[in-house]
């Protein structure tokens, strides 16, 4: 693909668009033109919707398509993962079943992976798969599932083998998550919002050829899904797609309404950031940018927020430079968690008294509330400070490893507490 | 005290921490704190005639206990620990202190015999929209014509403001600027011209409410214009009380995290045998004790009127908020995801510390208060 510069591809999608788009269709029959054209997802193989581009080519033909004020493949939530996990793992007969779908958005997608007894220790969940026939048949429970109330499949992990392990008795399947066996129960948080879920599996049956990878394989597929997420990052979040929110036509209502549903968990996330795009401004606007000690907290948020988006960007350069990855790539996660405990601080300070009202008696109409009993999370979700720590340690500075008593001998004999 | 509790105040603590076991628990606290009123009637009257908490710092000729404020901050510490919902630090802290330092012979005797019996429920307010508590930054006058006083404008954060019987005001004399006219009234709860609202708060565990004084008559409580004596001393113990109130639950909070530290296995192990989780406890573990100690001192200095009380009531304000936030985001960070649930019970601790941390002024404010009032 190489010999395809990027200028000819950007003026073929345009002139495919030309030809095709209309805002008149609906949003499914609108993207399955696209995944029939290989244009909603390009850098996919040419056997399964794409046009097999490279990483760059592929973008242009993303950002000619949002330019041109048309509407792209769906990607918002988990199913980006999904679909970058099923290309590297699935059979045929599963890409062919689901990688449709995924692209007009008929499917919904969630991540069962979390487990009530297992957060930082992934591999020590205990939700069991056991092959009965044709069919696997799952019990357990999983935590912190975000959307899972309005997903149609769940990407799996459970235990096949607890004789051997912890990292070798585990698979991955496709759940489907709609079946009478698996309960999804909303989990409040203590910001009011309940974006995540409580999934019980209860006899729940993932027929055989739905096991994604090999058996006992299912940790190495399952990293698959959490590097993806890790590069995506905040690309679970749903884009939105294209600039065109103001267009007219059938096919942009039914793209809101996607989005409304998609978007609706994450309402708080920028929140749980801290908003240190707020702090200065905040600060000024009620005069507590006059007060030394407030100035100085602002200033100290400020510097934090400031080095770390410009250490991404660092990073992010070097990268497309083909530099070996340095240090500075791998502290994004904790240095959001500083970021936003920085901000919380400058909002405190700034809003005073006011920082204890919330709702529309809090001040910004309840954001600054909103930030106060979000910033928690930002150090646990997707890793926790600790774990980050460990990481960095350990696989940045090549500090000697923490000795392990839990990876080497069967999982049923790894100690773990009792769920209740 | 004399630096560490008697025999007598750890029975009196152990007495106070039974109570709140049965009557403020987890359970109770939730159901209480989504009510308007924001306590249990039944439990406040139940804290009032079996321990006669209301009185405990009123003087027995005004139908209190006549203990002061080492025993007042023990009952505080407790209350803490249990974030009991109730109109305590509202009523019997702060409006019953005003009326000890601001009120006459005869409004002591009109008033305190009933909040000490906890019949009468009485809240204090000081501060307005600017969210200050302090003489200088009060700007409601009271208006004399003919020998009534009325009251028009703004209270704000007045704790318990929306369900007292009685409200006592702090105000001042028209003209009058910094320390100067301040003076005390009290106003009934249903008086003429007087709209009570409550706020919305990130605690729901301590309700807060916004006054709307439209030219509402109210009664001196004590000598008009000379209230800011008074109002300073008022603020100090209150200061000193929530710095007690505050390190209740910060023990609290502790001790559940390392309780859940011991049980969580991950990897194998206890998540308490990481040697992260044990630095991060003995650091909080010495917070918690200095900061204590400090409340501990300041209420002992209350008690004497020793000449440092102003510093170190503030220096025990600052650190207590400091250390009950850090300790409220540790705990639920040592929980991980549950810790950020609704279900788990830390979140209703780490509201309180946000909400006490800025309530009466902000750690730094208090820090400037300390250095300004240090002598040494
Ligand atoms: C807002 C939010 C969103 C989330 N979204 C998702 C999601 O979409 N999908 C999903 O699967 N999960 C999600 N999670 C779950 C999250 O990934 C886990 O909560 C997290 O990995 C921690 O696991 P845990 O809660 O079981 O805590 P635990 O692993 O039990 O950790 C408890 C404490 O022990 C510490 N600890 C554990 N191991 C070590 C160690 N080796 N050394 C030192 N300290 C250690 C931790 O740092 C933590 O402080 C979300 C969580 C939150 C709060």
């Amino acid at each position: 693909m190489t010999d395809v510069s990027e200028e000819s591809i950007r003026s073929e999608v345009k002139a495919w668009l030309e030809e095709n788009w209309n805002a008149d269709l609906g949003l499914v029959e609108w993207r399955s033109l696209l995944a029939e054209s290989g244009w909603g997802t390009p850098s996919w193989p040419k056997q399964w919707y794409g046009r097999g581009l490279s990483a760059k080519l592929s973008s242009a033909v993303l950002d000619e398509i949002r330019q041109f004020g048309a509407i792209g493949a769906a990607d918002s939530g988990v199913r980006m993962l999904a679909s970058a996990t099923l290309m590297e793992h699935a059979t045929d007969y599963q890409k062919d079943k689901l990688l449709h779908r995924i692209i007009t958005g008929e499917d919904s997608w969630c991540q069962l992976f979390s487990e009530p007894g297992s957060g930082s220790d992934l591999a020590g969940l205990t939700t069991r798969a056991d092959l009965d026939g044709d069919n696997w048949i799952i019990n357990g429970q999983k935590v912190w599932t975000t959307s899972a109330h309005h997903a149609n499949y769940g990407l799996l992990l459970a235990r096949t083998d607890w004789d051997v392990p912890k990292h070798q008795g585990i698979s991955y399947f496709v759940l489907d998550v709609t079946q009478p066996g698996v309960e999804v129960r909303p989990l409040r948080q203590m910001n009011g919002h309940a974006s995540f879920n409580e999934v019980f599996m209860t006899d729940a049956v993932v027929p055989a050829n739905m096991l994604v990878g090999k058996l006992n394989g299912g940790w190495q597929v399952g990293m698959t899904t959490l590097s993806h997420e890790r590069r995506l990052a905040d690309g679970l979040r749903p884009i939105g797609g294209s600039g065109a929110k103001k267009a007219k036509g059938k096919i942009f209502s039914e793209l809101a309404a996607e989005v409304k549903v998609a978007q609706e968990p994450y309402r708080w996330y920028p929140q749980r950031a801290g908003r240190p795009d707020l702090t200065v401004s905040r600060a000024r606007d009620t005069g507590a940018l006059e007060d030394p000690v407030i100035r100085q907290e602002v200033a100290k948020a400020l510097t934090i927020h400031q080095a770390s988006q410009w250490t991404a960007r660092r990073a992010r350069q070097a990268q497309r430079l083909g530099r070996p990855p340095g240090p500075e790539g791998s502290l994004g996660k904790l240095a959001a968690s500083n970021v936003a405990r920085a901000a919380a601080l400058a909002h405190t300070l700034t809003s005073g008294a006011d920082s204890m009202l919330k709702g529309e008696d809090g001040p910004k109409d309840g954001i600054i509330a909103e930030i106060l009993l979000s910033v928690p999370a930002v150090s646990i979700a997707g890793g926790t400070d600790e774990i980050q720590r460990n990481i960095i340690s350990e696989r940045v500075l090549g500090l000697p490893k923490e000795p392990r008593t839990d990876a080497d001998g069967p999982f049923k004999d790894v100690p773990r507490n009792i769920v209740k | 005290m004399r630096h560490c509790f008697t025999d007598e105040h750890e029975q009196f603590r152990e007495f106070v921490r039974k109570f709140m076991s049965t009557n403020s628990d987890a359970i109770a606290v939730r159901r209480v704190m989504e009510t308007e009123a924001g306590y249990d009637a039944d439990v406040w009257g139940n804290l009032s005639e079996s321990l006669g908490l209301p009185g405990v710092h009123i003087p027995e000729k005004f139908g209190g206990q006549g203990f002061g404020p080492v025993e007042l901050c023990i009952a505080l510490e407790e209350m803490g620990r249990s974030l009991l919902c109730a109109p305590f630090f509202g009523s019997s802290v702060m409006a019953t202190t005003a009326i000890l330092n601001a009120g006459s012979i005869s409004d002591k005797e009109k008033l305190l015999p009933d909040l000490a019996a906890g019949k009468l429920v009485a809240s204090l307010a000081i501060a307005e929209e600017s969210g200050q508590w302090e003489a200088s930054d009060i700007e409601m006058t009271a208006i004399e014509a003919g020998g009534t006083y009325r009251l028009s404008g703004e209270k704000k954060f007045v704790l318990d403001g929306h369900s007292s019987d009685l409200i006592v005001v702090v105000a001042r004399v028209p003209g009058s600027s910094g320390e100067d006219g301040i003076s005390f009234f009290t106003v009934k709860g249903d008086a003429a011209g007087l709209g009570r609202r409550l706020l919305n708060t990130i605690d729901e565990t301590r309700k807060l409410a916004v006054l709307q004084f439209d030219s509402v008559e109210a009664t001196p409580l004590g000598e008009v214009g000379a209230g800011s004596k008074a109002l300073e001393k008022t603020l100090v113990l209150s200061y000193v009380a929530l710095a007690n109130e505050m390190m209740g639950g910060a023990q609290k909070l502790l001790e559940s995290a390392i309780e859940y530290a011991q049980m969580r296995v991950q990897f194998g192990r206890a998540i308490g045998s990481f040697q992260s989780m044990k630095h991060k406890f003995a650091d909080l573990l010495m917070d918690v004790e200095l900061a204590k100690t400090t409340a501990y001192y300041a209420a002992e200095a209350a008690e004497d009127e020793a000449d440092d009380l102003v510093a170190v009531a503030s220096m025990a304000k600052a650190y207590a908020s400091d250390t009950y936030y850090k300790v409220a985001a540790a705990c639920i960070q040592v929980h991980g995801g549950i810790g950020f649930t609704w279900e788990n019970d830390t979140h209703l601790y780490f509201k309180r510390a946000k909400s006490s941390e800025v309530f009466l002024g902000t750690p730094a404010l208090h820090r400037d208060r300390l250095i300004t009032n240090w002598n040494a």
